[in-house]
């Protein structure tokens, strides 16, 4: 019998093994490469102080708690907006969809909260929705986000997947210095629009703390 | 070639990771318990800054019982029956003595590294895969280092056929090979630039939906390749060690194992209903989620026959009791999932606490008892001493078989509260509850999982014990027990 002959050659057990277990990825996965990655018209690649800012999502993993996917449900479209577009995400690497939504979904927040309602929520949850069992974020005031990096992922994506970041962005340190003042100018934008002085203060001086970052990626979200 | 019964085998690998499955279960074990409690008490949430919170730890926490707890659990269990079926000694080949001995250093010291790292949020950011390319680099040679042992001792052995065992494991080592590489494919952008920004970081080859296809293809059967196949590769050796019974049935086992192996990869798209992946995919997810229940349930079944006409052991052998009340958890928790895959089910469970639910009936009933299970029947035999206590066992396995029925209860009852208030509208079609109504009703829910975290980490600080006892103090052996395990 085949499979006792199977048993006794461990190479051709392997072989046949792997073959069987390859089969769901190609008929189910790669299919959909081809078609489900094109963005929605007008959609623009995120800027480097919004990529910073996603960074910062991910750094402290607010995918644990926070879903970005509106499903079409009316209870969800009442509640979050718009449902999620396949070519909504073309440029998000990774895709952060979540699987949990201790805390609500994300992918609008941009159209119904402000950089003040943030800064302020950031802080302390519970001050500003009372009974919420989320965190105190505090760090994000001090730490400084890695704009450099934010630059280098934008770059990278503009190279390996034709992201359509514009002629300035190139691989070299010269090209990055020409580009920050830029970013500082959004980081600029945003500190405005925020109460807390030393956060100001850090932004005047180019250093972005990693909360301006954040808020202007989750503004971004919409 | 020597004759069979004058070979003596060489535990020192094994006995290597033995220890740090229970170090590592213990750390994940920790964290997990320290998640659940901040759920119901989020004061706790910024006692150590921003090390301290739900968000930052609970990678820490999945990664530590994924990669630290089973993954050490399933390669000390590989350490130590792979010789006994295959029937060889590790002591005959230098060369794999030495493979195996780095294959352990590094995949500890690999461990702490990609720990700390967590810690410090350096993070690919998908769930279960968080961490970054160099991690990922170790991770792979490790991986091939135990390909070696695997190939190796398999080359030199004297048993011919290969036991049903080694197929689950040769699929774990495969299965998770071909996951882990396409999953974690990213460029580090240090080296796409000219030396910009950290050079830690990475960005995901996939975007998007392709991503998330990706991701799930790998989440959902990592789970397969390291919670399901090689737990189910254990039980097929231990219990009919332990029970001194022979396996129910062969052509079960086989079916079962051919079934597994098909089937499993295409539910992966599960975890996607009602999302942005095409509609053909999430319905293909679901119906070979229902599927998937035939191969589950016949390995349970076949382990479960297994003993029939001993079910007195069942009340007799604490190591009996651990495994069958596994293969039951396993049942629960694979008929658990298909319900859950469902699409009119899914829109209600999906992203409630239901899903940690079911994860942890299948994770805390099934892997955990099975890893503990068959190391308790290992210690006598590398240790040549008798278990420390039997009391202890069976106090140990009240505690945990209660924590986990108190962990599904009340994330049951809590995900679908959740799940139907999201939803609830009233007379006039509005939403009646603000997301917040939502997070507070499940504090007593919340609660109650935090006791039951507590009273299963209790338990496997008596495990630990017993064990660090039976390696110590246990009475000593003049000869190697046959089947069931002696303790005191």
């Amino acid at each position: 019998m085949f499979f006792h002959w199977l048993e006794k050659n461990p190479f051709f057990f392997a072989l046949m093994v792997g073959l069987v277990i390859s089969f769901a990825g190609l008929i189910e996965i790669v299919p959909n490469f081809a078609k489900a990655a094109r963005p929605v018209a007008d959609l623009k690649p995120r800027t480097v102080l919004e990529l910073a800012g996603k960074n910062v999502y991910v750094k402290d993993n607010c995918i644990a708690c926070h879903s970005q996917m509106i499903r079409p449900f009316k209870s969800e479209t009442d509640r979050y907006g718009e449902y999620s577009l396949s070519g909504e995400y073309a440029y998000d690497r990774p895709f952060l969809w979540g699987s949990k939504r201790t805390g609500p979904d994300l992918h609008r927040v941009g159209n119904y909260r402000t950089t003040e309602w943030h800064e302020s929520h950031m802080k302390d949850p519970s001050a500003i929705v009372p009974g919420s069992i989320m965190p105190k974020y505090t760090h994000q005031y001090t730490n400084i986000a890695d704009l450099e990096t934010a630059y280098a992922e934008a770059v990278t994506v503009k190279n390996a997947f034709f992201v359509p970041y514009g002629p300035e962005f190139k691989r070299t340190r010269a090209a990055w210095e020409a580009h920050l003042p830029k970013v500082l100018a959004d980081a600029k934008a945003i500190a405005d629009d925020m109460k807390d002085e030393d956060v100001k203060k850090a932004v005047a001086n180019g250093q972005v703390p990693e909360i301006v970052a954040l808020i202007a990626y989750l503004n971004s979200l919409k | 070639m020597q004759s069979n019964a004058a070979l003596e085998y060489d535990y020192t690998v094994a006995k290597l990771f033995t220890y740090v499955t229970i170090l590592f279960g213990f750390l994940g074990m920790l964290v997990g318990t320290i998640l659940a409690l901040q759920l119901a008490f989020p004061e706790l949430n910024n006692l150590i800054g921003e090390y301290g919170t739900f968000s930052r730890l609970r990678p820490v926490h999945t990664n530590t019982v994924i990669f630290g707890f089973t993954v050490s659990g399933i390669f000390a269990t590989w350490y130590y029956f792979a010789q006994r079926v295959l029937k060889v000694s590790m002591a005959e080949s230098k060369f794999l003595m030495t493979i195996g001995k780095i294959h352990f250093w590094l995949y500890f010291v690999g461990a702490l590294i990609a720990t700390i790292s967590l810690v410090f949020g350096i993070s690919a950011g998908k769930e279960y895969a968080q961490y970054e390319w160099w991690v990922d680099i170790v991770i792979v040679i490790i991986w091939v280092l135990w390909g070696v042992s695997i190939f190796g001792l398999i080359g030199i052995r004297r048993e011919k056929a290969l036991y049903v065992s080694i197929w689950y494991y040769l699929a774990c080592f495969l299965g998770i090979a071909m996951l882990y590489l396409f999953n974690n494919m990213s460029i580090p952008t240090y080296f796409a630039t000219e030396g910009l920004g950290a050079i830690t970081h990475s960005v995901s080859m996939y975007a998007g939906t392709n991503d998330a296809l990706v991701q799930w293809w790998y989440g959902h059967n990592a789970v397969a390749f390291g919670f399901t196949v090689p737990i189910v590769g254990m039980i097929y050796y231990f219990l009919p060690k332990e029970s001194g019974q022979a396996i129910y049935s062969y052509k079960l086992s086989l079916l079962s194992f051919w079934g597994l192996m098909f089937v499993y990869l295409w539910a992966g798209s599960h975890h996607l209903l009602w999302s942005t992946v095409p509609d053909w995919m999430q319905t293909m997810g679901s119906a070979f989620s229902v599927v998937l229940i035939l191969p589950s349930w016949g390995s349970a079944i076949n382990m479960l026959l297994t003993m029939k006409g001993e079910w007195n052991q069942l009340a007799e052998n604490p190591i009996i009791k651990f495994m069958v009340i596994a293969s039951t958890f396993y049942m629960l928790s694979t008929i658990e999932g298909p319900i859950q895959a469902i699409k009119s089910v899914n829109a209600i469970a999906h992203f409630t606490d239901w899903i940690p639910g079911h994860v942890h009936d299948g994770v805390l009933g099934w892997v955990v008892f099975m890893i503990m299970a068959s190391l308790f029947h290992m210690a006598p035999r590398m240790f040549k001493r008798e278990i420390y206590s039997k009391k202890l066992m069976n106090i140990q396995f009240w505690m945990q078989t209660t924590a986990v029925v108190l962990y599904f209860t009340s994330m049951w009852v809590a995900g679908i509260t959740q799940g139907m208030m999201w939803r609830a509208v009233d007379e006039y079609g509005n939403l009646m509850y603000s997301f917040i109504d939502t997070v507070t009703v499940l504090h007593p829910y919340y609660t109650i999982r935090g006791v039951s975290g507590v009273l299963y980490i209790s338990g496997f600080i008596l495990f630990a014990f017993n064990m660090y006892k039976t390696m110590t103090a246990g009475k000593e052996l003049s000869e190697e027990p046959q089947f069931r395990t002696p303790m005191a």
